[in-house]
């Protein structure tokens, strides 16, 4: 565990009340939705950004939104910090705990509540994964859009928490497209509805400020999102470059020429060699980048679109153009990418970034990063959603090295800067968390921060919600 | 992850596995959305992650293990959907295995558990015993409401209710034999294999083992009953009765290594996939013990279960039968050993109507002695197993392992049978006695037209 990155120090009055605290919660709660024992608080210490962890006072999982309202109303009177998880499978660390908070847990949550084809919505608790909402309107030729990579087990509160986005996204956009309204409780215990099946709202929308809000604004704990038709077919391409900056200026050139495929992923070596390994979708092991492009549509639509992208990518030098040939091949395709990062552990510990950069840029950025990575005496593996820009370079160390765990973060820092100095931004879809917290100051003057933290304090005055992640320690307004 | 192990508790060859186990997860949660107790419980503790991070404190504070730690463990089935899910290829089967042993060793457990647990390891995997408690289940029967009443003693309640209501008599296919090839007299085998006979399988229905000796050897496959095999030694195994596990692998693999050296073996032929599964880890469960380890691992590689061994034989293809055949995968078959297709592929050629039900992945709640211990689960399992499968309208279900037919069986009235029963009618075998009804009567024979 590296120690760059501080959180509030626990509060002795907090903590010196933990068992009157764990039994008041306890009668609050139905039998099995507290978890207080020592030994089994600690697998809740961390989430996916594993290099940090923090083991909290207890562990609620209730199963209602009033029984979440009964918590938060405890949590507010006492003054007690509370910090929301989904599946944990945060990236940024967005669902570490802190010694004197209460986790409070979402997966008991887990019914869709409503499905209504009609209207093309879905109604679910905030608990329910996303990839449960498309496999259940699937049948009837429907799914949800967004696909983070971890589809399979993130929770849609999670993903409203973080804004988040996945492959698809370049066609369809990220969560904040997607979500129609959210039934929230705030940190005083009230619920309040946001939104609803209707497309925009009455007054300020709300909604899209809740939508990326990190667990500060309130508790999530039903979404009702908007559902789309599946597309006539969809093909994945494989596009084999020479050099990722050959692959990169392909990325902005498609865009720039006003195309829009659904996908547009970039793949390093490194990264391809992990896919393939795990997924044996065949991606070409002799070239130096990889593009994975899907277009949809009919079969005329798909090879028109096809044709274009092809003329583009040949003007780049592309080595290799594969067509899928079938459902399973696609489906293998997807499956090596979106298992990238878990992949990744099959050879080493890594942390992986999130910068978002303009696409004129792509190029540019991959080869400082390169560079980054060389000085720090690193390796890492490129893989990302390169038609938005939005880079996620695995940077690969050995955690049980505490030198390589602080040269791995000391270049993650570097890279996210340089992203923002391209004109980027800190993060495209995982959250700032804990992670990119102390790099805010890079992205943000004082008067930036002061006004986000201002319509942070309009929810939360107390700083209760997740109160470390952020916003920098240093800079916050006094309690 | 990172793990924290001094060069002393590295030393422990079981711990040395382990940690290197843990340096392969990097906490990132997919294993959660496939997990049954996960998805049935909704607590993180019940999920393999959470579980491998009880496991990890543990093993790193070199403590013993305690009633937390233990309910979760106890509460995993097992049926290891996590590995198939795991993109980092974190080996969680033997982390666990590791773990039932730790507790096994370092862990005391109440009085009526301590009981339920030995009688289920003295009784389930020897025939003659198994056989006589099946009886008096039976007539003891009535008690389950009783029982019921009381958790320490709910497990019996549960073994009431699952004891079939009549066992059927020994049957002739579990006696040592060499069942010859059924090839015309100047012609020689195709192949000769072994089979296991298993412990509660040929007792609950002796009629698994009868149709694959039936089918192999019209197919021209000597099939071989060796004299002194044994329960394979999963139910103590996963019990994290580690000794008892391994003297049973270890007389197993005394025993086809003796028919190999003898008649030569192609394979060992295991009807259940539970066992399937445990057999072919024997080369890892005997790694350590010189005298074994390379016999162990011989005999792994020779264990296949019946329909990998099939699907190698070309069987002709046949005509649609116009019957609807729900699939059923055991988490054994398809996590455990990894076989998807060939059941399937096998029951398609045989002219079935193959049908996936909906969340294949999740376990039926049977898991060896799982809906015995963990009823409550168990049942929940079962629940949503049954309707899924009821989902697709199937004639029949057919699956590869004996406890998914009892469990399931116990919650349906669709007739449910073992692949190896539904291929050997189609090739040339008698209806199966389950469908003996008159729906099936009509459904004629022969079955085999070719195409």
């Amino acid at each position: 565990m590296t120690d760059f990155i501080r959180f509030l120090e626990p509060q002795p009055a907090i903590l010196s009340r933990r068992d009157a605290i764990v039994a008041d919660l306890v009668d609050l709660l139905p039998k099995d939705c507290l978890i207080h024992a020592p030994r089994e608080l600690v697998p809740f210490e961390t989430d996916a950004f594993v290099s940090y962890r923090r083991v909290p006072l207890a562990v609620a999982l209730p199963r209602t939104t009033e029984e979440v309202a009964a918590v938060m109303r405890y949590c507010h009177k006492y003054g007690v910090p509370v910090v929301p998880r989904g599946a944990g499978t945060s990236l940024s660390g967005g669902a570490i705990p802190q010694e004197d908070a209460v986790v409070l847990g979402l997966s008991k949550m887990s019914r869709i509540l409503d499905i209504d084809l009609a209207n093309r919505t879905a109604t679910v608790q905030a608990g329910v994964t996303n990839l449960n909402i498309s496999e259940a309107v699937s049948p009837e030729g429907f799914f949800y859009a967004p696909d983070p990579s971890s589809q399979l087990a993130c929770t849609i509160g999670g993903n409203i928490g973080m804004n988040s986005g996945g492959a698809h996204c370049l066609k369809y956009g990220v969560t904040t497209n997607n979500l129609l309204g959210v039934r929230m409780v705030l940190v005083d215990g009230t619920v309040i509805e946001l939104g609803g099946k209707h497309l925009d709202a009455g007054g300020y929308d709300l909604l899209g400020l809740v939508c990326g809000h990190e667990g500060q604004l309130g508790i999530v704990t039903e979404a009702t999102v908007r559902l789309i038709a599946k597309p006539e077919g969809a093909r994945p391409v494989l596009f084999g470059f020479e050099t990722s900056e050959e692959a990169g200026s392909c990325v902005a050139d498609v865009i720039g020429s006003g195309i829009i495929p659904v996908a547009i992923e970039f793949m390093d070596k490194p990264a391809i060699e992990i896919c393939e390994a795990f997924a044996k979708a065949g991606y070409p092991l002799d070239v130096g980048a990889l593009l994975i492009v899907e277009v949809e549509g009919s079969e005329a639509e798909m090879d028109a679109m096809l044709a274009d992208i092809v003329e583009i990518a040949r003007r780049h030098g592309v080595k290799t153009v594969r067509e899928c040939q079938s459902a399973t091949e696609a489906a293998l395709i997807w499956k090596g990418r979106k298992s990238a990062f878990g992949a990744t552990g099959r050879i080493s510990d890594y942390i992986c970034m999130d910068g978002t950069v303009p696409l004129s840029q792509l190029s540019y950025v991959l080869k400082k990063t390169s560079e980054i990575i060389d000085r720090f005496g690193l390796r890492v593996a490129n893989v990302f959603h390169a038609g938005d820009g939005n880079m996620h370079p695995l940077i690969l160390f050995n955690a049980n090295d505490p030198d390589d765990a602080a040269r791995a973060e000391q270049a993650g820092n570097e890279i996210l800067k340089l992203c923002v100095d391209a004109g980027g931004c800190l993060t495209g879809e995982h959250g700032v968390g804990i992670e990119k917290r102390d790099l805010m100051t890079h992205q943000y003057g004082k008067v930036d921060l002061d006004q986000q933290m201002a319509v942070r304090a309009a929810f939360d005055p107390g700083w209760l919600l997740n109160p470390s992640k952020v916003f920098p320690l240093e800079g916050r307004p006094a309690a | 992850m990172q793990t924290n192990f001094t060069p002393a508790q590295l030393a422990d060859p079981h711990v040395a596995e382990s940690e290197k186990i843990l340096r392969k997860c990097v906490h990132c949660g997919f294993c959660t959305a496939t997990c049954p107790t996960y998805v049935t419980l909704g607590d993180e503790l019940d999920s393999p992650r959470g579980r491998i991070y009880l496991i990890k404190d543990m093993l790193e504070n070199g403590r013993a293990a305690d009633e937390q730690v233990v309910k979760h463990i106890d509460r995993c089935l097992s049926c290891l959907a996590c590995t198939t899910t795991c993109p980092s290829g974190v080996d969680y089967m033997h982390l666990v295995d590791h773990a039932r042993a730790h507790i096994e060793k370092t862990y005391k457990r109440p009085l009526m558990n301590r009981l339920t647990r030995g009688v289920l390891a003295m009784v389930l995997p020897y025939p003659g015993r198994f056989r006589m408690a099946l009886q008096l289940a039976r007539l003891g029967r009535p008690l389950a409401p009783l029982f019921d009443r009381v958790t320490s003693l709910k497990p019996f309640a549960a073994m009431l209710r699952l004891a079939p209501k009549s066992v059927p008599p020994a049957s002739a296919s579990a006696q040592p034999a060499v069942h010859a090839a059924n090839v015309a007299p100047n012609l020689t085998a195709r192949g000769r294999v072994a089979i296991l006979t298993g412990c509660a399988q040929p007792v609950l229905d002796p009629g698994i083992n009868e149709a694959t000796i039936a089918l192999l050897t019209r197919l021209g496959i000597e099939v071989v009953v060796p004299q002194g095999e044994g329960c394979c030694g999963s139910l103590v195994h996963h019990m994290g009765r580690e000794e008892q596990a391994l003297a049973a692998a270890r007389r197993n693999v005394d025993v086809w290594m003796r028919e190999v050296e003898t008649g030569g073996l192609d394979a060992v032929i295991i009807t259940a996939s539970g066992c399937g599964t445990t057999i072919k880890d024997y080369g890892h469960m005997l790694r350590l013990d010189p005298a074994y380890a390379e016999k162990a691992a011989q005999v792994s590689a020779l264990a296949k279960d019946v329909t990998e061994y099939l699907a190698t034989l070309d069987l002709p293809a046949h005509m649609p039968k116009g019957i609807t055949v729900a699939y059923h995968s055991a988490c054994s078959m398809q996590h455990g050993q990894k076989i998807t297709l060939a059941p399937k592929q096998l029951l398609k050629a045989a002219g079935f109507t193959v049908r996936d039900p909906a969340e294949g992945h999740l376990c039926c709640g049977s898991a060896g002695t799982y809906n015995i211990m963990q009823p409550e689960i168990s049942a929940q399992l079962k629940a949503r197993k049954v309707r899924n499968i009821e989902a697709t309208k199937p004639d029949i279900i057919a699956t590869g392992n004996i406890g998914c037919i009892t469990q399931i069986a116990s919650g349906t009235g669709i007739p449910i049978l073992h692949t190896v029963e539904l291929l050997d009618w189609a090739y040339g075998g008698p209806r199966p006695a389950q469908l003996s009804a008159a729906k099936w009567a009509s459904a004629g024979q022969p079955l085999g037209t070719p195409a």
